[in-house]
């Protein structure tokens, strides 16, 4: 096998285990992500998602194992819209140009910056909202423009905390589509869903976490009965529809017949 | 009426204390936006009473008390993190265990070997009376480098004040731009204490800044607006003060108090009519 045709890895995690006083969130993880991906990160409440996402930023130390970077590698992180303080005094513009930390003095922006910022801001369809402020934004926009400070770093590696949390179809659909553009053109992306169907069914690869790795490979791999019950802990049933993987929860007509008050038949 | 207005600037020691009350007013209001902003109204309020501390005992001792609160401010400082660290006790517990007893023991130190109630009523309410040359530069210096710190970093403290967990993963060193937040805060509590007082410090760190966030929706906006309110009460507290004959700080804090009662019901209004006129997009 001719080892230069794998793609260079950007982050390799090594046994990693990170532990919050004492209790193990992330367990002997070994996995790489190369130039050129596409994962997405799956895994139930408290499966250490998040922390795998903050073990590869580098936000957490790393109890044992560790996590390699490639050298100078740019990396952007989008948080959890659940996380940003949506009251602070701050308009789109503000918010996206923050990331260029060492430009300008006070809140000023040189000519080719605010260029650059309303490329970035047309990209992702801003440029009529870049004044306001951002609790005055829709759904869609608000995750938005946190893609578009993400962006306006110019990242080799995105990172994203559950990009389609608490958005509607559309907007989900939309985010979907921006971020297959800017994986064709050349971007890495790494995030965390608990969507399996409406985001992980759709990514080229996917790993399945509980702590530890449960499974990593194509959806159609992955997204089994047999590792999604290692996963998550509960039986589930997955349909392949239009070549797709979809996931339903096993037991769902007990429940339903339960609280109609139906009698089984 | 006008010479009446005018009386008060005949006396020095009047001026001292205006130009120190609107600096430090200005001062104030300029920190008071990352105080407000990050939800730190309690570590200003708990920093004051720990340098009261260290003030009384810089005064029993016989040091100058710029040396001796400073030192206390900082232990404190460190004390108050090393607690918080332990999960299980929390930062404002922390606050409140340490800053709490700092003033136990300055009131102590102060009922023991202090010349009584003069020295700790002047400490707990500010004293326009005692200001000295010192003081106004004190202020003045104090004041210059946080604006110069500001006006440098802006974005990086914009960053890391809006959003530190990013800011941290996109390369701002977010523990040293909030270690450097902590010492201006402590610069500014040890300059302005003398004159505003323990107690009411916390109150000019709060108001302009929650007054400044009402007027606007920017942050480099809130960053001038909030100081020049602050200096407006500053200056028009203690003119109030000497006519009404009211204790100098007080006043001041009333002052500003009033432009964020004013600003607090204009903006009510103006707010309720841009609801009614919100479309969705």
């Amino acid at each position: 096998m001719n080892s230069l045709a794998i793609p260079q890895a950007l982050i390799e995690c090594h046994e990693l285990t990170c532990a919050y006083d004492g209790a193990v969130a992330v367990d002997d993880v070994s996995m790489a992500v190369r130039r050129g991906d596409f994962v997405g990160v799956v895994g139930p409440s408290g499966s250490g998602k998040t922390t795998l996402l903050k073990a590869i930023l580098g936000s957490v130390q790393p109890a044992s194992g560790h996590v390699h970077r490639l050298q100078n590698l740019k990396m952007a992180y989008v948080p959890q819209v659940e996380s940003v303080d949506w009251n602070f005094p701050v308009t789109v513009l503000e918010t996206v140009v923050m990331t260029r930390t060492r430009n300008g003095w006070w809140s000023r922006m040189a000519k080719e910056e605010r260029d650059q910022a309303e490329r970035v801001l047309h990209r992702l369809g801003l440029v009529d909202v870049s004044a306001r402020h951002i609790r005055e934004l829709s759904g869609g926009q608000q995750q938005r423009v946190f893609i578009a400070r993400a962006l306006f770093h110019r990242p080799e590696l995105l990172v994203l905390d559950e990009p389609t949390s608490g958005v509607d179809v559309r907007t989900r659909h939309e985010v979907l589509h921006l971020l297959a553009d800017l994986h064709d053109e050349g971007l890495s992306i790494v995030l965390t869903t608990h969507d399996l169907n409406g985001l992980a069914a759709h990514l080229p690869r996917v790993v399945c976490i509980n702590r530890r790795i449960v499974a990593d490979g194509s959806p159609r791999d992955v997204l089994t009965p047999v590792v999604l019950e290692q996963t998550y802990g509960a039986a589930m049933e997955v349909l392949i529809h239009g070549g797709m993987p979809v996931v339903l929860e096993s037991g769902a007509d007990h429940v339903a017949r339960r609280l109609s008050k139906l009698t089984t038949s | 009426m006008l010479a009446t207005l005018f009386e008060p600037f005949g006396y020095s020691f009047f001026n001292n204390g205006l130009a120190v009350a609107t600096l430090a007013g200005a001062l104030c209001g300029l920190l008071g936006v990352f105080v407000v902003l990050r939800g730190m109204s309690y570590i200003g309020h708990g920093l004051s009473h720990a340098v009261f501390g260290g003030a009384a005992a810089s005064a029993v001792v016989g040091i100058n008390y710029f040396v001796g609160a400073g030192i206390w401010a900082v232990v404190s400082g460190v004390l108050i993190g090393r607690i918080a660290r332990r999960r299980i006790i929390g930062a404002d517990a922390a606050i409140g265990v340490v800053t709490t007893a700092s003033f136990a023991i300055g009131l102590a130190l102060l009922n023991r070997y202090g010349q009584a109630k003069k020295s700790i009523e002047a400490v707990l309410f500010g004293s326009v009376l005692g200001v000295e040359r010192a003081d106004i530069w004190a202020v003045s210096i104090v004041a210059l480098l946080v604006a110069v710190f500001i006006v440098a970093f802006y974005r990086r403290l914009l960053f890391a004040t809006f959003d530190p967990d990013v800011a941290q993963v996109t390369g701002v060193r977010v523990a040293w731009v909030e270690a450097m937040v902590m010492m201006m805060l402590s610069l500014t509590i040890l300059v302005t204490m003398r004159v505003i007082g323990t107690l009411l410090i916390s109150a000019l760190l709060v108001i302009p800044a929650a007054t400044s966030r009402m007027l606007t929706n920017s942050f480099a906006r809130m960053l001038w607006i909030s100081p020049v309110l602050g200096a407006i009460a500053g200056f028009v507290g203690m003119n109030a003060a000497y006519h009404l004959d009211t204790s100098a700080s007080a006043t001041v804090i009333l002052a500003a108090a009033i432009g964020f009662v004013a600003v607090y019901a204009a903006t009510g209004i103006r707010g309720r009519v841009r609801v009614a006129h919100v479309h969705h997009i």
